[in-house]
């Protein structure tokens, strides 16, 4: 345990925008490989080229986790690719020990018109193994993807979920990596069958080097060790404290205003009162439970018969977490007259899991209901918390009357 | 477990340390041969499973060609000069010897485009998807030659012991169709230009090997067709088939042994582009 698994030195990789010219840059790599010259131009930029991987090292060890995370196009898989021996790089080094198995590409392989008990020997055989190890295992895959009653069928009359767990079933069960990647494939099946893959990657990662590329934070915060953040091919951050990184992460993360609407109406100004002070800088930063407010000043220009409003909270992947649709006492929507208005929103205790989130306003015609304007990506703000829980809402309750039933 | 075994990815060329390359690429083509065979079994049974006729579509594109130029000539539209063997018997061996080249040559790129998901994602040892060609190209040989014979015998040609022979035959046409297929895979994955040249070209190039037309016997004709390295590989293989004396066997023999080295040639010249081409292939 603890041996250094990857070396990475100086890892640099460049792609090319034109597609004929790539073709061409192809051939010239063939040719120039043939000649025993160096990949790829020698680390020199050819026109139409950039670099989409620039200038990369780390070290990872046994039972280390380390998450990528960035946009995409920031060079995650393209460096996961490169780690899987799948392209070369140009410039620098990469050195593994042991055996480097993926979890990339579930199911490669499989032929539709096949049984599902052919194509797990067909699979098995892509990622290396021996009928003989197969045949050992085959009813813990079988169990492992629950699909018992179907597995004589041809994989085409499978649903796509019983096809992705008999893929993620096959490599789970067989491969025995000391080094392994894991690229979005955790986001298989429905939550029971989730659950099950989680603990299987765990099992594994608890004896290798895991390198892991993933959108869910809550998935990088649970299983990574360390993270490292991606923008443009570059490292932004490479730290043990998995918060930061995702912070880091959230903080690149652009929420485009975009106004939509028929423009009778118009959101001049929002502001955020955290704990019933302006919260003031560009982007601010809410603790867990910290009380919100909205002031927003708009202008509303549709003759007589003025407007409702509501206002929603938005998370990264664009996601409607929370809907404030505005009432009077009277327990009616509340009718804003036409004119400039300033209107105070107390939204009250924030209850979010961590994440980065933005305001979207709409306004609409209270006859009509036409949509007078509606602005995303307003005020965005991010919210950190020590711990990390999954689920969108995340209440902190303290148990009541706890009675011990029985001693163990 | 032995030794843990130790991965470098450096953007040196791989063949400047011959050595290290050739040792890999040994432990490459003993780690495919599973691998080949899995992906033979799942093609071909994938293949027929779907099919109405199986096994018969094999050999129905050479079959109706043979009928195709066994008709021209009853007809008189195309002029054949007499050879040894009846006609029908003739084309139909020269048809389904070529039928075979063929296959050979097109396994390569058809395997690599097929596959080309699984490579642009998974690292496994790129010889299986040759291996699996060559595996597949046999089947579908033995398929064609079982006809082949019942055909001949059928016809009252009936082959003396040299027939034990003709499996050369036949593994040198698979041989020299690996090689062209191998030669033109790499380009062919980035140019679409090469697939759709293959057919056109080779198309032309039946016409200058002793397939369906007799050999020429003088003029220019007749030192294109003697040339012709692909001549003294269906000659023989039909001699040997059909009971008659092969007169070409010198040549065939350096056919062969060039075809071999040609054949190394192409595996290294494979396995360097194989990153670069997938690389450009994207995902």
């Amino acid at each position: 345990m603890g041996d250094t698994l990857i070396k990475v030195e100086g890892l640099s990789k460049k792609f090319c925008r034109n597609l004929k010219k790539s073709m061409w840059y192809g051939m010239q790599d063939i040719g120039s490989e043939l000649l025993g010259r160096r990949h790829g131009a020698d680390g020199v930029l050819r026109p139409d080229e950039f670099w989409a991987i620039r200038d990369i090292s780390f070290e990872l060890k046994r039972g280390e986790c380390l998450g990528l995370i960035g946009h995409n196009g920031a060079g995650k898989t393209t460096l996961l690719r490169m780690l899987n021996g799948l392209i070369r790089p140009d410039l620098g080094r990469i050195e593994m020990h042991g055996r480097v198995g993926a979890l990339i590409a579930l199911g490669a392989g499989f032929n539709p018109i096949l049984t599902g008990r052919e194509n797990i020997y067909v699979n098995a055989a892509v990622l290396g193994m021996s009928k003989h190890h197969v045949d050992s295992k085959l009813d813990e895959i079988i169990d492992f993807a629950e699909i018992r009653d179907f597995i004589d069928a041809p994989v085409q009359t499978y649903s796509s979920g019983m096809n992705v767990r008999l893929g993620f079933a096959i490599a789970a069960v067989l491969i025995e990596p000391d080094i392994l990647f894991l690229d979005e494939v955790l986001a298989v099946g429905d939550v029971s069958f989730a659950i099950k893959c989680l603990n299987a990657v765990r099992k594994m990662t608890n004896k290798s080097a895991v390198v892991f590329v993933s959108h869910n934070m809550q998935q990088i915060s649970r299983f990574c060790t360390r993270v490292m953040v991606m923008n443009h091919g570059s490292v932004l951050l490479d730290s043990p404290n998995t918060a930061d990184g995702i912070d880091q992460y959230y903080g690149l993360i652009q929420h485009k205003c975009v106004t939509s609407g028929n423009g009778g109406a118009e959101i001049l100004d929002v502001e955020l009162l955290v704990n019933n002070r302006d919260a003031g800088s560009q982007e601010p930063t809410l603790p867990h439970g910290a009380e919100l407010g909205v002031r927003i000043r708009l202008r509303i220009n549709n003759g007589r018969s003025g407007a409702n409003m509501n206002v929603n909270i938005v998370d990264a992947a664009m996601n409607q977490i929370v809907t404030m649709p505005m009432y009077n006492s009277e327990g009616q929507l509340n009718l804003f007259p036409p004119g400039v208005l300033e209107v105070r929103v107390p939204v009250g205790v924030i209850e979010l899991a961590s994440g980065k989130y933005s305001i979207t306003i709409g306004v609409v015609d209270s006859d009509t209901k036409a949509v007078l304007t509606r602005v995303q990506g307003l005020s965005p703000f991010r919210i950190i918390s020590d711990q990390v829980h999954w689920g969108m809402v995340v209440r902190h309750v303290v148990p009541q009357n706890v009675e011990i039933l029985t001693s163990p | 477990m032995n030794e843990p075994r130790i991965t470098i990815y450096t953007p040196d060329s791989l063949i400047i340390n011959p050595l290290r390359m050739v040792r890999e690429m040994l432990r490459d083509l003993i780690a495919s041969r599973e691998l080949a065979w899995r992906l033979t079994v799942r093609d071909i049974s994938a293949q027929y499973r779907q099919t109405f006729l199986g096994f018969f579509w094999a050999i129905i594109l050479p079959l109706a060609n043979t009928l195709v130029w066994i008709f021209l000539s009853r007809s008189g539209v195309v002029n054949v000069s007499d050879t040894i063997l009846p006609y029908p018997v003739y084309v139909f061996t020269g048809t389904m010897l070529w039928a075979i080249l063929m296959d050979a040559l097109n396994a390569p790129l058809q395997m690599i485009s097929a596959s080309k998901s699984m490579l642009a994602k998974i690292n496994f040892p790129r010889e299986a998807l040759i291996v699996a060609g060559i595996y597949q190209t046999m089947v579908n040989a033995m398929i064609k030659v079982a006809l082949l014979l019942a055909a001949l015998l059928a016809m009252g040609i009936y082959p003396d012991w040299n027939v034990l022979l003709f499996p050369i035959g036949l593994f040198s046409l698979i041989l020299a169709g690996t090689v062209i297929g191998l030669a033109l895979a790499p380009v062919g994955l980035l140019y679409a230009d090469v697939g759709k040249a293959i057919p056109l070209l080779m198309q032309f190039l039946m016409y200058l090997t002793p397939v369906v037309f007799a050999m020429p016997k003088e003029g220019l004709p007749a030192t294109v067709f003697q040339l012709n390295p692909l001549t003294p590989l269906i000659l023989t293989a039909r001699d040997w088939l059909t009971g008659l004396v092969p007169e070409y066997l010198g040549y065939f023999v350096v056919v062969n042994v060039v075809a071999f080295v040609l054949l190394l040639v192409f595996w290294v010249v494979f396995r360097l582009a194989m990153p670069i081409l997938i690389e450009r292939m994207g995902s």
